[in-house]
């Protein structure tokens, strides 16, 4: 089987080629970097997303946060519904862990608030 | 007073302000009308900044705070919550804010970086009242991210912008449905990454060739009639599809804003709607330079950045006069290839061209020529309006020419 996907790594959007069997990925072609590879890999057996959104602060300001690490594509929405029940103690600074463990990542703050 | 004043504290401003410092000039001052530096990242949360300039992926205000922070350490002075009210062609920046009053700044040199701004949905003339429910991608998303409201529960998104598809995907998120997105051209003008990881992702369909021909309800958005357009863009008869739905959003394209550069007499490109510059990002008006989107809109942050560099460092020349014309090379286009910026060089010096074109096309030649001679070429197989591109013209091919015109073939 064949898969076509667009890259998401970054701008360039390459178009990669996935030739399947099974699960089994025979060959990757169309990409430009080692990365691109690696995310085809990960896109035809665990495909994962780095999840940016906004949690409520003390004060009831938002703060824009992103999972540290990329999580599993399927459990964004599940993600979701864990960040809408935190409240994040202000103050934060960039990088701040606002929860320590979602799906293997955590997550962090990506704005200075006062 | 000032060596340097420069006009927006985004993305451009700051790093105009950061080059202009590094080149060794102190007396900087940046005028931002918001209430914070950085401009529009603050509200662009999601994440793919930064990638050519630092190598890993950030968030917007990540992104904006690489900037900011420096800012602050090298002490250079910008003034918060501080409208512009005009430039002058003598370089008299006239500027208002609650402390100050209306106060004027005569400058030696000023950068221009106020940004773009959203086309409106009055631009379009899309029948219907004018019922709530029908905003700007970019107010949605200051409205999501910024102060917590989501606007509406069943979106429709016309143009596939990478505004409309960031936000696809976030109001998605946030648990409202998105219908539709609509794009009127047969292709998207949003990066193919936001395509896959905004719409396919989510199951969104993108309809391309489709539009808006119609917004119903009178208090509230209560639904849209869509419909395929043919090649000249016109509705198809026949095609009309009603969609149920409480919210739109406009990603419909994004204007520089260049009210501040015509009251300085600044010539502007009918192309890009920004300035015309040459290789140092200086306007027709001696001393005044343009950068970031104010310029020519920018699909990446990253080039808006180095674009700011060049202009930040030739104000610092111009300051400490090393700025004579050395020669008069004006750039041109073919149609397919819709501009350049620069669009003048007058000087010998190595100088990265951007352009954009004006349609999709595989496999082409960008050829650089004068008259008959050919100064460069470079093979892509892929281009698209969506996706600024670049040649890097060496000061040697600049040796005796006198036009150089920027053509794209197909092979």
């Amino acid at each position: 089987m064949e898969r076509k996907l667009t890259c998401i790594i970054c701008p360039l959007g390459c178009e990669l080629t996935v030739q399947l069997e099974d699960k089994e990925i025979l060959d990757i072609s169309g990409h430009t970097c080692p990365r691109g590879k690696a995310y085809a890999e990960a896109e035809c057996t665990a495909p994962t997303r780095t999840l940016t959104t906004t949690v409520r602060c003390s004060d009831g300001s938002l703060v824009p946060v992103k999972t540290q690490t990329p999580i599993p594509k399927e459990k964004m929405s599940e993600c979701m519904e864990i960040l809408n029940g935190v409240t994040a103690a202000l103050p934060l600074a960039i990088g701040d862990v606002i929860v320590e463990d979602v799906f293997g990542s955590k997550v962090v703050a990506t704005q200075n608030k006062p | 007073m000032k060596d340097l004043v420069i006009i927006g504290g985004g993305p451009a401003g700051m790093s105009a302000a950061i080059a202009a410092y590094e080149s060794g000039l102190r007396d900087i001052l940046i005028l931002e009308r918001d209430e914070h530096l950085g401009g529009i990242l603050q509200q662009c949360i999601h994440n793919g900044f930064g990638l050519h300039k630092f190598g890993e992926e950030l968030t917007g205000p990540e992104y904006a705070w690489k900037y900011e922070k420096k800012i602050i350490d090298l002490g250079i002075e910008y003034k918060l919550n501080t409208m512009v009210l005009s430039v002058s062609e003598n370089k008299v920046v006239t500027a208002t804010n609650s402390t100050d009053g209306i106060f004027q700044i005569k400058a030696k040199a000023i950068i221009l970086a106020m940004g773009c701004r959203e086309r409106s949905k009055g631009a379009l003339n899309i029948a219907g009242s004018r019922p709530a429910g029908i905003f700007s991608a970019g107010t949605a998303q200051k409205y999501v991210n910024m102060k917590g409201y989501l606007p509406g529960k069943n979106i429709v998104i016309l143009g596939s912008g990478d505004i409309g598809l960031i936000m696809a995907r976030r109001m998605t998120l946030e648990g409202a449905k998105v219908h539709a997105v609509c794009e009127l051209m047969p292709y998207s003008g949003g990066l193919a990454r936001n395509i896959e990881q905004c719409l396919n992702d989510f199951g969104i369909p993108l309809k391309l060739s489709h539009t808006i021909i119609q917004i119903h309800g009178k208090d509230r958005v209560e639904g849209v009639t869509i419909a395929e357009v043919d090649g000249n863009r016109k509705p198809i008869p026949g095609t009309e599809e009603y969609i149920a739905c409480d919210t739109i959003l406009f990603s419909v394209g994004l204007i520089p804003e260049n009210e501040l550069s015509q009251s300085a007499n600044v010539s502007l490109s009918r192309i890009t709607n920004g300035a015309v510059v040459d290789q140092d990002r200086q306007t027709s008006v001696e001393g005044v330079f343009a950068c970031g989107n104010v310029l020519h809109v920018h699909d990446l942050v990253d080039y808006v950045s180095d674009e700011a560099e060049i202009a930040g460092k030739a104000a610092v020349e111009y300051i400490n006069k090393n700025t004579d014309a050395e020669l008069q090379i004006v750039l041109k286009t073919d149609g397919k290839i819709r501009y350049t910026v620069p669009q003048v060089i007058t000087k010998k010096k190595d100088v990265a061209v951007y352009f954009r074109v004006s349609n999709i096309y595989k496999n082409v030649v960008i050829k650089v020529t004068d008259g008959d001679k050919l100064i460069l070429s470079k093979k892509k197989i892929k281009v698209a309006p969506g996706e600024m591109e670049s040649v890097a013209l060496k000061k040697e091919m600049l040796e005796n020419v006198k036009e150089l015109c920027f053509s794209l073939e197909e092979v």
